[in-house]
Parts: structure tokens; C-alpha cells; sequence
């Protein structure tokens, strides 16, 4: 990694550090009938406060699918600790769980106190004191929410996550493209980098601290590798033909991709310290879309050696290859989940094109979202959630459907065309 | 593998990409006349000349030539679904191709391919590659060298029309000459 980061130090010039327009709002499309009713209550003295701290954790857990909070303007009682509860108001709201706060402005930031509370078991379940930066308030919020998220659902919150994305506007050889990256929540963005050529299929590292990403900014594709925080980057490869579609091995030492140096796209392995390459796939077809397992042991692929696009698994060491779709004639992009038992994946059906999750255990496919031009599908690290770019009337959007396909939101952008999100892993 | 000389020589044509960018061309929208470029074995003097839009006269492949034996004006074929077959309507297209490179041994054209939007963006990389390599191959039995020519798949990434109406895609789904 050391002797990459060397070569190409001056990409510091393309590394534009700005909270752009390119935040994207949040629309829920489809709420889940086992939501758990919750009241989040507006924290007591964070009325001058430059963020709503109980705003945003309600929008997070609305957002998970898992949550149907309480509307603000039914709390006729505004406790903001646990000795001011009074459980029958709330039971008679109907709500399960209440989560209370307050806010102090101290000479560095703010103090944030919250407390969760079970309504039925008439408890307190957690709370914690928090303290933050005033530009730092909506990741304190997050980090509230992971701890709510997980103290009630066992599965470890992924609202302090990010999400890469990328943007492009016109037409033809008159097009602008850009690469962001934002709070898992839309907000926040900032650009990456921008080029009047093709930016495409960002990966994260399994550290969160580097993208890897295809750009044709030199009018051919190139794969780079580049440090988020720092914007330093290198190109890591840039064979003839096509290279494209990488994805991080766990360890971060290795990338897969999709190279055509060679004739019809194959899948290979790149050592990022050496820049060795190592063929993986021999097959006289398209193999692309590679996507690592979790336990590193094998990778998932797209291929049409059966004719149309099929979903495949390679195992490395025994080097044994099997299909694993069978359900229609297009099946492509499939991502492991974080625990390694399913696929995500974007499955043609009647319909058009759909994300669809497989249990890799010889399940049969089931169709998660209700939209028909979905691609890019991206897991969150926690499992719960995909996100996938879609149509929204001429626009390209995010949206994002829960694994279970029960809730469903939108990420739409002010204008031009957003797609290929990229979930971060956990970054805490 | 040379990639360190070829990663500096690529840092000074996209610092130069960055400069011309900042500039703020209005764009000159002249996706036809490329000049000559050699996309294939140089990536950064291809980035440097392609740059801000100024494509065209920089290098110079038109000049010298005859008036008789200009780059064909037609420089788009379209395919069917999911297809990379050279429609029958499209063979005069190409042959005419075929007789300029023939006639300019110095011409250099990148076969540029696309498809529609459907589907997965690098399953669609890989599908725009396979409609370029169709012409490049159907050139090749034409007596063209093959070190005139060079392949780049865009996929779904530029499309000519927007929309998701079946003209639209129809028109997006294309090989495209650049010279």
C-alpha cells in the first residue's frame, strides 16, 4: 500500500472537499405493518440548538422499517427523563418504547442525555451521556440511534454508516460525473471527485477508509484506489479493454475485478501491495461482477456461460465453480450478505428488473422491491436494509428496501441522475 | 508492467484535465471529429488532447488526406436487444469504414460501445465491449490492420438519448466510429 500511495500523491488536486447540493432527502415509500411503535420526544433545551437531535434519531428509526414512531404533535406530556415517565400516558398512546433527552450547551459543544425506556415492562433500558461538537450534532444523533437500534432489535445499528454514490448529468460526450460520499441518511455529501467521463461501481474497503472505483477519465477504463478522508489516490489498474467492477477481499489485501485484457471480460485477483494480477475464471463468456464473501473464502460472480446472465460462486483453493440462480433468464450483481448465508441480487422478471434476495442454502428467490429498473443493489453492514438505484420518472434515484422487503424509502436528489450506492461498512 | 513512468505521465495529463475542467468550457459538442487519437496504447496523451472539449485538430490525422477519401460521415450503427450482430442496413455503413482506413493506413479509429439502460451497469460494460469487438472483427476480415483500431465500451454509461422509451433505446444501443 505504501509504495501506491507514493506514486500519486497529486490527485489532492482532484479531491474537491465541499458540502455540495448533492444531498439527498428522504422519502418513505413503504412502511412495515410489524413496525414498533416508539415516541421519541424532543429533547428538553435544544431549542437554539443548530440541529433536532430527536428529529433525526425518529427519522433514523422510521427509516430502519423496524420503527413506526410516534407523531410529535400527539405528545401532550414532553418528559425528558426517566423519573418523569409516566408509563399510563404513554400505554394509552400505544406506544412500546419512548426514548427522552435534553440537551446543555457546554464551552466545547453540547452535552446530550437520553434514556430509552419499555413502556409495558415500565423500565429503563439504557441511557448514556453523549457529548459532541456543534458541527458534530447529527453524528451524535447517529450514534444514539445505533445505541436505541440495537438495545431493542439485538442487531447492531448502521445509522452511523456512510454511503458512496454516483451522479451524472446530460447527454452523449456532453455529460458531468460525480462521486460522493454522505451520512447513510443522504445528508451531509461530500464530492469525491468529479470528471466529464464515466465514473462508475465504487467499493469500499473493509476499513471504510478507501474507495475503489472505475473512472474513464483518461478515455478508457482505469480502476483507482482512493483514500476518502485524505483524497490521495492511485491507479491501480489500467489494462486494455475493460476494468471494471472491483470489490475488496475482507482482509483489504486483495481486489476482484473484471478485466477483458485477455479477450471476453474474466474474473481476476489484484494484490494491492504488489499489483500482481491472478486469473481467476476460464470460460469463453462474460464473467463480471465479482463479490467477496464474507469469510474471504469465496466470491459470487455474474456470467453468461449458460447463455443468459447467471449468478455463480467460485471457491478459492478447490477453485470449484457453481451456479447459483436458477430462477428466470437474468440474473446479475449479486452481493453477499454481511452474515454470508444470502444474496442480493438484481433478478429480471415480469415485471423488469428487481432486487431480489436468495438463501444460499438452495432457497428460492424472492423479490424485494416494487420498482421495475433497479440496479446497484448494496447491503448495509448490519443486513437489514439494501440500497439500489432505481427510476423515479426520468430521474435515476437511490431507494432503499428492508432485507425482509416489508419497508421500503427513497433518496431522490434536487436534479440529474444519482446511482451505484455503495454501503459502507461499520466505521465505529 | 511500467506503470510507474505511465502513472506520471498520467498525473501531468490529468492535472492538466483538472485545469481545463476548472475553466469551464461551454463544451464544444462535436462528438464526430476526434481527430486522431490513439486510445488504445497511450491513455494520457489521449486524456491530455481530450481535454475541455477540444477535440478534433489537435492531432492530425485529417491532414494530408485527400478530398476523395474523407472519414465517412455516417459514424453510428444501432443494434437489436440484446444483440451485438451487424444489421444488414448497417453493412454499407461499415464498409465505408472499411475502404477509408483501408485507404489511410494512418488512420486510427476507437470503436466505442454502448447498450441501453436495462440491466446491470458492468454486465452492460461487458455487453457494449462485445457489440465494438463485432465491428472491430467485421473490419478485420475487411483487410483493415487491426493496429488502426481499438475498442472502448461505455456500457449504459453515455447514452445519446434520454428516456425510457423503446426509441430511446433503440437509439442508445450503438457502436460509434471516432476517429
Amino acid at each position: 500500500m505504501q509504495t501506491l500511495s507514493k506514486v500519486w500523491l497529486f490527485c489532492v488536486l482532484l479531491f474537491v472537499s465541499s458540502v455540495a447540493s448533492a444531498n439527498l432527502t428522504i422519502e418513505i415509500t413503504r412502511g412495515s405493518d410489524q413496525a414498533l411503535p416508539i415516541g421519541v420526544v424532543p429533547f428538553a433545551g435544544s431549542d437554539n440548538m443548530p440541529e433536532d437531535v430527536a428529529q433525526i434519531i425518529q427519522d433514523n428509526l422510521e427509516r430502519s422499517g423496524f420503527f413506526a414512531p410516534l407523531e410529535r404533535s400527539a405528545m401532550f406530556d414532553r418528559p425528558s427523563q426517566s423519573d418523569d415517565v409516566e408509563f399510563g400516558t404513554w400505554r394509552s398512546l400505544d406506544v412500546r418504547y419512548l426514548v427522552v433527552g435534553r440537551a446543555q450547551q457546554t464551552s466545547s459543544g453540547y452535552q446530550l442525555q437520553f434514556e430509552l425506556m419499555d413502556i409495558s415492562g415500565q423500565r429503563r433500558i439504557i441511557g448514556e451521556t453523549v457529548t459532541a461538537n456543534a458541527d458534530d450534532l447529527r453524528g451524535a444523533a447517529h450514534y444514539i440511534s445505533d445505541q436505541i437500534f440495537e438495545a431493542i432489535t439485538d442487531i447492531r445499528g448502521a445509522f452511523s454508516t456512510r454511503i458512496a454514490y454516483v451522479t451524472a448529468q446530460g447527454l452523449g460526450d456532453d455529460m458531468q460525473f460525480g462521486l460522493y460520499v454522505a451520512d447513510a441518511d443522504g445528508r451531509n455529501s461530500q464530492q469525491v471527485l468529479t470528471s466529464d467521463q464515466p465514473i462508475m461501481s465504487p467499493a469500499w474497503s473493509p476499513d471504510g477508509s478507501k474507495l475503489a472505483y472505475v473512472s474513464f477519465e483518461t478515455e478508457r477504463p482505469a480502476i483507482y484506489i482512493q483514500d476518502v478522508a485524505t483524497g490521495q489516490r492511485v491507479q491501480a489498474t489500467s489494462f486494455d479493454g475493460i476494468n471494471g467492477a472491483p470489490t475488496w477481499s475482507p482482509d483489504g489485501r486483495r481486489i476482484a475485478m473484471s478485466l477483458s485484457k485477455d479477450g471476453q471480460p474474466e474474473i481476476y485477483v489484484l494484490d494491492v501491495a504488489n499489483r500482481s494480477v491472478e486469473r481467476i475464471t476460464q470460460s469463453n463468456s462474460i464473467d463480471t461482477e465479482p463479490n467477496w464473501s464474507p469469510d474471504g473464502r469465496s466470491l459470487l460472480f455474474t456470467s453468461d456461460r449458460s447463455g443468459g446472465p447467471q449468478i455463480y460462486q467460485y471457491v478459492f483453493g478447490s477453485g470449484e465453480t457453481n451456479r447459483i440462480t436458477f430462477t428466470g433468464n437474468y440474473n446479475a450483481r449479486a452481493q453477499y450478505s454481511p452474515d454470508g448465508d444470502q444474496i442480493f441480487l438484481i433478478h429480471r422478471s415480469s415485471r423488469g428488473y428487481q432486487v431480489a434476495r436468495q438463501d444460499l442454502d438452495g432457497g428460492r428467490l424472492v423479490v424485494l422491491s416494487e420498482t421495475t429498473r433497479d440496479e446497484s443493489p448494496s447491503v448495509a453492514p448490519n443486513g437489514t436494509m439494501v440500497i439500489f438505484a432505481t427510476q423515479q420518472g426520468n430521474n435515476a434515484v437511490l431507494s432503499a428496501v428492508s432485507a425482509d422487503g416489508r419497508s421500503s424509502f427513497r433518496l431522490p436528489a434536487a436534479q440529474g441522475d444519482v446511482r451505484d450506492p455503495a454501503w459502507s461498512p461499520f466505521l465505529n | 508492467m511500467q506503470l510507474k513512468p505511465l502513472a506520471r505521465s498520467l498525473a501531468v495529463a490529468l492535472s492538466i484535465v483538472v485545469i481545463a475542467g476548472c475553466s469551464s468550457t461551454g463544451g464544444t459538442q462535436d462528438g464526430d471529429s476526434y481527430g486522431s487519437q490513439d486510445g488504445s496504447s497511450m491513455g494520457a496523451g489521449t486524456a491530455g488532447a481530450g481535454t475541455g472539449g477540444q477535440y478534433g485538430s489537435t492531432t492530425g490525422s485529417g491532414a494530408g488526406q485527400q478530398a476523395d477519401s474523407r472519414i465517412p460521415e455516417v459514424r453510428t450503427i444501432h443494434f437489436d436487444f440484446d444483440r451485438d450482430t451487424i444489421k444488414s442496413e448497417y453493412e454499407s455503413v461499415v464498409m465505408a469504414h472499411a475502404r477509408y482506413l483501408r485507404a489511410n493506413p494512418n488512420a486510427q479509429v476507437v470503436l466505442h460501445g454502448h447498450t441501453d439502460e436495462r440491466g446491470t451497469r458492468e454486465y452492460n460494460m461487458a455487453l457494449g465491449e462485445r457489440r465494438a469487438r463485432s465491428v472491430q472483427r467485421f473490419l478485420n476480415t475487411q483487410g483493415v490492420s487491426s493496429s488502426q483500431m481499438s475498442v472502448v465500451s461505455y456500457g449504459e454509461e453515455r447514452p445519446a438519448a434520454s428516456g425510457q422509451s423503446e426509441s430511446a433505446y433503440a437509439q442508445n444501443r450503438r457502436v460509434v466510429f471516432n476517429y
